[in-house]
């Protein structure tokens, strides 16, 4: 009676420790997590924190070294000489449209070519297939001075006429080069969102479309009508990436449109411009040897780059949700 | 054209080509053209002119300029593609690390994630140019500006080299240690399309697995090496070409390329150079691919 009693008292002590334990375990482990994401995440928005800082410090609190993020004048004037600098309002309008609109043709032509590769069979599909794998291996740069010199004498019928000695059209700092790889599915990185599309139809049941073809509907009929609509998710997430590259790409847009006011010119060029222009918008008088203070223009400089990137983040806080789950449903993993 | 004649399947693969022919188009004259104008532009002379251009056939010379005569180019080309090499492991370790800690439930893990992922919108390469500009014109004007630059940066990694060394680490092991700390906030920037391949990856493991794990009295460590990655394993080569991809478009390698060819004006140059990274990288892309998928387990 009395050796089970202790038995069970000491089941009971064994137990209780156990919990314990692992109560322990798992509050220490959600401690070390919340570390490292906090971490983490501190070193991801440091740059942007210290932007912001930046974007409303006053020039006077440049060399007070007691300030840390947390500036103690505050001022608008930054943002102010930024946007003169850059232009902001005009240059933005035209990014947006510029980007909104190659987006849209990359994904219809993306779309097209996916659908194409996921359920049509012809002979040569399958090389194709791994030819548009080939695009995104290839590295752009081996491609760059034949693209060039082909859109700076631009002609319908490509290299016939460029060897009849016909001068062809310079498309150079105009949006046509842009627009006609967008068109034709060759833009930036479009094999990948080629792949994705076709992964993503490939993964829908192939029952939707005999039923609508049973029902009469013709190919086309039901890639619009039935397909589509289905394909939502992919799209979103090709169109997300899309316009990001698209608002990021440097390449490109330094490549055919040097001179086209995009908002990853101006900012590739934007330090420069700031040195050249800040003492004028300071009322220093527009004399050329006249430098600004490096202080003071790099400040303008991080104003610009927050500026720039103000927009996307603007449109992240919205869909952001997407983006977590892009990935997870197109079926690129799968 | 008597379209009725045509079988079925025909039809079918007519109507497939209508579906691809604006890629087929441009793959034509946007892609192989290029390519194999680049192939021909790499072994001539090219010279500008007014509408056009001409070419001169000069056989390996602009090859030969690249590796023997040009004095930058062997140098930039081997530190390029070494600093990719360190660069891959570290971020594929990192995302693999992040996905894993972005998949545990906790509170305030739909703000973390966006934080994660953030870097996919800000890793811009027109940011980074303006920063490096910006750097260069400080420097050029005052030391204030090195100051400030050292106070940012004010990271001391001369504590973590001689803790390191005091644990007895080899040198290799410490110098890579102290490259991955410092060059944290580049490593973040540039895993942020890994992090969200692998978090996908991980949410599409069963979770029976681990309950079965767990009842057979696997530890968290056990199920995460035995079940885990396997699992996630397959990705792990698409992430590593695509951070070799990725690299592509901010190496020092394509930046010469860019300048030979379009403010030293010589096209055949940079076409030979932009000929020789590509085998050199597609070269380490086979090599990769082959060593890995060997190690890869594919479940089904």
């Amino acid at each position: 009676m009395d050796a089970s009693k202790s038995l069970k008292q000491n089941e009971m002590i064994v137990y209780r420790l156990n919990k314990f334990r692992n109560r322990t375990v798992e509050k220490l482990w959600k401690l070390a997590l919340y570390v490292l994401v906090t971490g983490i995440s501190f070193v991801i928005l440091y740059p942007l924190f210290k932007r912001i800082s930046m974007a409303f410090k006053d020039p006077v609190d440049i060399y007070n070294p007691t300030i840390y993020m947390v500036p103690i004048h505050y001022t608008l004037d930054n943002i102010r000489h930024a946007m003169n600098v850059l232009d902001y309002w005009p240059m933005l309008g035209n990014t947006l449209t510029f980007v909104t609109v190659m987006t849209l043709l990359q994904a219809a032509s993306c779309a097209l070519a996916g659908y194409g590769f996921a359920r049509f069979s012809f002979p040569g599909s399958k090389v194709l297939f791994t030819f548009v794998i080939l695009t995104i291996l290839i590295p752009m740069n081996t491609l760059m001075v034949p693209m060039y010199l082909h859109f700076r004498s631009f002609d319908v019928m490509g290299l016939v006429t460029l060897f009849s000695g016909k001068e062809g059209v310079n498309l150079l700092n105009t949006y046509w080069p842009s627009i006609i790889t967008s068109a034709t599915a060759n833009g930036l990185k479009s094999g990948l969102y080629i792949y994705i599309f076709s992964q993503f139809f490939r993964g829908l049941p192939k029952e939707i479309e005999e039923a609508s073809l049973i029902d009469g509907a013709g190919a086309y009929k039901t890639f619009f009508r039935i397909m589509l609509p289905n394909a939502i998710p992919a799209i979103v997430t090709v169109m997300l990436f899309a316009f990001v590259w698209q608002y990021n790409d440097t390449f490109y847009t330094s490549l055919f449109m040097s001179d086209n006011s995009l908002m990853s010119v101006r900012i590739a060029s934007l330090p420069a411009d700031v040195n050249q222009f800040l003492p004028a918008l300071l009322g220093l008088g527009s004399n050329a040897e006249m430098r600004a203070d490096p202080n003071h223009v790099a400040l303008i400089v991080d104003t610009g780059i927050l500026l720039a990137i103000a927009p996307l983040i603007l449109m992240y806080l919205f869909v952001q949700r997407y983006f977590v789950e892009s990935v997870e449903r197109t079926g690129v993993v799968g | 054209m008597s379209l009725k004649k045509l079988s079925l399947m025909q039809k079918r693969a007519l109507v497939g080509l209508t579906f691809i022919l604006p890629w087929l188009i441009g793959f034509v004259f946007l892609f192989v053209t290029p390519l194999l104008q680049s192939v021909q532009f790499s072994f001539h002379e090219l010279n500008v002119a007014p509408g056009g251009y001409e070419l001169v056939y000069s056989g390996l010379e602009n090859f030969k300029e690249a590796l023997f005569v040009d004095a930058n180019f062997n140098r930039i080309l081997t530190e390029s593609v070494a600093e990719m090499v360190l660069n891959v492991p570290m971020i594929l370790f990192f995302s693999l690390f992040s996905a894993v800690l972005l998949n545990q439930r906790f509170r305030g893990r739909g703000l973390a994630r966006a934080v994660f992922f953030l870097p996919v919108i800000l890793a811009s390469g027109a940011i980074s140019a303006a920063e490096t500009a910006g750097l260069i014109s400080m420097t050029g004007s005052s030391q204030v500006a090195q100051e400030l630059g050292e106070a940012q940066g004010g990271f001391d990694t001369l504590s973590l080299i001689l803790l390191l060394d005091s644990a007895g680490l080899p040198e290799w092991f410490i110098d890579y240690i102290v490259n991955c700390t410092t060059r944290i906030y580049e490593i973040i920037r540039s895993s942020g399309v890994q992090i969200l391949i692998f978090l996908a990856a991980l949410q599409s493991v069963p979770p029976a697995m681990y309950e079965v794990a767990k009842m057979e009295g696997a530890t968290a460590y056990e199920s995460f090496w035995k079940i885990t990655f396997p699992m996630v394993s397959p990705l792990i080569l698409t992430n590593i070409i695509y951070t070799i991809i990725d690299s592509f478009s901010n190496s020092t390698v394509t930046q010469t390329i860019y300048e030979t060819a379009f403010q030293s004006q010589n096209f055949g140059l940079s076409a030979a150079m932009s000929w020789l990274y590509t085998i050199v990288v597609s070269l380490i892309l086979l090599v990769i691919g082959f060593l890995v998928s060997r190690k890869v387990f594919y479940y089904e």
